[in-house]
């Protein structure tokens, strides 16, 4: 079992025919990934690598291939467009992995994918894979392998630091998820423990956390009310400068600044298991699943 | 982006906001000369982008045009949180009866806007917020319909009872509103909008911050960056599409990724070493990126060793790896130099490396531990 993907996603790909969409495409279909349609307007008709059919739009590829989830690679100003066109749609599922959406795009793509009942994750993200099964977006498949442990984090490359230790030291993964470092994302830290929590398959999770808002703290209060499974967690950024701020609004909406010790201290408060190195992660797991 | 106070202060005029004149000098006789062009008190403001301008003494008032230029020459001497002051804005000094604070931000809870108000505004608004947190009310903005005039209202009751400053408070509201949405702003506020002994309303200070993913869309709104009130090495950092900060460690990084980048800041720290910077070369890097990095990194005397911890996705380590070399071939390294590179086509890039005399390791910590030994000259901890 795993979260959100598995051998059953038929997927898309949104952006197919360019340079990270098509370079991507060819890994995840190396993985094993059921990729059933690219879209690119104006290449309808064509196929990608002989294989792959290209639609127009997000809506004649769902009923010609029945995808039940995308995956987004569009440039910047087209990505709020090409979520919103796949919520549309009715894709259950939506993956955005451009990175540099605007803010303000974010708040009124959130409601409107919200509102048509599709699960957005990203933008921003490097995607998610449930090891020997699909992965969707770029996370390096041969640092994963399959097993009963769950990650879920903000970063990229830090979630495959995390990853390539758990891999090193035999604990394989259920899911791994990026969710994504901007500030308005689709899927947050409870939306991915609350899945872990109900997967069978799933024994325990590590949270990969950075400094900046209050959304590890909510996370490991949502761990100590709704969760049997144990939860490891790591937070990047503990020798950050704080930053030249400009203005007060920031400190004032969330009360909090943020910092790495408050969160570690959250996690700490919450029965999270903290590490103080990525490399920590292993044996703070080992113990909880002992 | 970070905005002057007089940039942000033209953008909320042109939406109607009433807001004081005010003129930029950059040096203490063109205070001067404005000073007794205005005629009246005046107040000398540092324009640089850092908080707590007032209390490092970058805010002074002056009453003749000769203390406008005193004052005026002891600001622009000043460095405010590590940037040099390089301009004043000169406006007139008001009449205070009382005053408010408004902002806007974007939220991650409400993932929405938010406008924020207190009738205790001034210098210490964070402080009323932890300590009377009732004194401020927060409201989310709907983004597809904006501010609308009844939620104006509501927020300008909060602040005012005469009616007529209700009413003008609320049109300055919606407009602050107008001009954060269609500016891409990522934040808006005006502390102190002060009430007059007259009891007009106008806004004494304003601050903008642009979000850096609008700045393509907006060239009129992105020609406004000031370089020369940033620091330069953060300047030429972002020509070459890398995330820098400047710190004072030892240790130069260069990092794929922020979560990655400061994870490694984080470990040289854990085995006693001090991290020079934080710098990410972003995703999809192409050589030219890794060569700018490590010239920038280089220029920095306190640095004793450079590390390189690269993890390739998206990012190919071949890249860096040629990146890397070229870098070196143009400019050798007076610094030793750890190599940790792992993921998307490393036997391509071990390949690079080893044809020209270098080296490089799997393992983060291992890595880490070597490049605070080198720097330290001594044993990592």
């Amino acid at each position: 079992m795993s979260i959100f993907i598995d051998k059953s996603t038929r997927l898309l790909v949104q952006g197919i025919t360019g340079r990270d969409g098509s370079f991507h495409t060819k890994q995840m279909i190396e993985y094993g990934t059921q990729v059933v349609g690219g879209v690119t307007p104006g290449k309808g008709g064509q196929k990608f690598d002989d294989k792959v059919p290209i639609f127009n739009t997000v809506a004649e590829a769902v009923k010609k291939t029945g995808a039940n989830a995308t995956v987004i690679y569009v440039p910047p100003p087209f990505a709020a467009d090409a979520m919103m066109e796949a919520a549309d749609a009715g894709i259950p599922f939506v993956v955005c992995i451009t990175e540099g959406v605007p803010v303000l795009d974010m708040t009124r793509v959130y409601p409107y994918v919200k509102e048509r009942g599709s699960r957005l994750l990203g933008p921003n993200c490097p995607g998610l894979i449930s090891p020997g099964q699909s992965k969707v977006g770029i996370i390096p498949g041969r640092i994963c392998t399959p097993g009963n442990v769950g990650l879920v984090s903000r970063s990229g490359t830090l979630t495959y630091e995390v990853v390539f230790q758990m891999t090193r030291a035999k604990i394989g993964q259920t899911t791994c998820v990026g969710i994504g470092g901007d500030p308005i994302n689709g899927t947050n830290f409870i939306d991915c423990l609350d899945a872990f929590e109900k997967d069978p398959a799933t024994k325990a999770v590590v949270m990969i956390g950075e400094i900046g808002g209050t959304d590890e703290q909510e996370a490991a209060r949502f761990v100590r009310e709704k969760m049997k499974k144990p939860v490891v967690g790591f937070i990047a950024g503990q020798t950050a400068p704080p930053g030249r701020r400009m203005g007060h609004a920031g400190a004032i909406i969330s009360g909090s600044a943020g910092t790495a010790a408050e969160k570690m201290q959250a996690f700490e408060e919450n029965g999270v298991g903290v590490a103080k190195r990525p490399i920590d992660v292993v044996d703070l797991l080992k113990r909880a699943m002992r | 982006m970070n905005i002057h106070e007089y940039q942000a202060k033209d953008i909320f005029r042109k939406y109607g906001i009433p807001i004081p004149p005010g003129e930029v000098a950059t040096t203490p006789e063109e205070a001067e000369a404005i000073a007794r062009k205005f005629g009246t008190t005046v107040v000398v403001k540092a324009q640089v982008h850092a908080g707590g301008r007032g209390k490092a003494g970058g805010v002074k008032l002056a009453k003749t045009p000769e203390e406008a230029r005193n004052v005026a020459a002891q600001i622009l001497k000043l460095t405010i949180k590590g940037l040099p002051v390089k301009k004043v804005l000169v406006t007139p000094a008001a009449d205070i009866a009382s005053e408010a604070y408004v902002g806007i931000i974007v939220d991650r809870a409400s993932k929405r806007p938010v406008f924020m108000a207190s009738p205790a505004g001034g210098i210490d608004i964070e402080e009323v917020a932890a300590k009377t947190p009732d004194k401020i009310l927060r409201h989310a903005v709907d983004p597809r319909y904006g501010l609308q005039m009844f939620e104006a209202m509501q927020l300008a009751f909060f602040l005012y009872s005469d009616m007529k400053q209700v009413r003008a408070a609320a049109k300055i509201f919606q407009q602050l509103y107008k001009a954060f949405f269609e500016n891409g702003g990522s934040l808006a506020e005006i502390n102190p909008l002060v009430t007059t002994p007259a009891g007009e309303i106008v806004a004494l200070d304003a601050k903008m911050v642009i979000d850096d993913n609008e700045l393509d869309r907006r060239p009129d709104i992105a020609a406004l960056r000031d370089e020369s009130a940033e620091d330069q090495s953060e300047v030429e950092a972002r020509k070459a599409s890398l995330t820098f900060i400047k710190l004072d460690g030892n240790v130069g990084c260069v990092v794929n990724g922020a979560g990655l980048a400061m994870a490694t800041m984080d470990l040289v720290k854990y085995y006693g070493g001090e991290p020079a910077n934080f710098l990410d070369i972003g995703g999809s890097s192409n050589p030219e990126k890794v060569v700018a990095a490590l010239r920038i990194i280089t220029s920095e005397p306190n640095v004793k060793a450079i590390l390189f911890n690269i993890f390739g996705g998206i990012t190919r380590t071949d890249d860096v790896a040629n990146g890397i070399v070229t870098a070196i071939k143009q400019n050798p390294l007076k610094v030793p130099l750890v190599i940790r590179l792992t993921g998307t086509n490393e036997e391509i890039a071990l390949e690079i490396l080893k044809e020209n005399g270098l080296s490089a390791m799997t393992d983060m910590d291992e890595a880490v531990k070597k490049a605070v030994a080198l720097a330290t000259g001594g044993k990592a901890k």
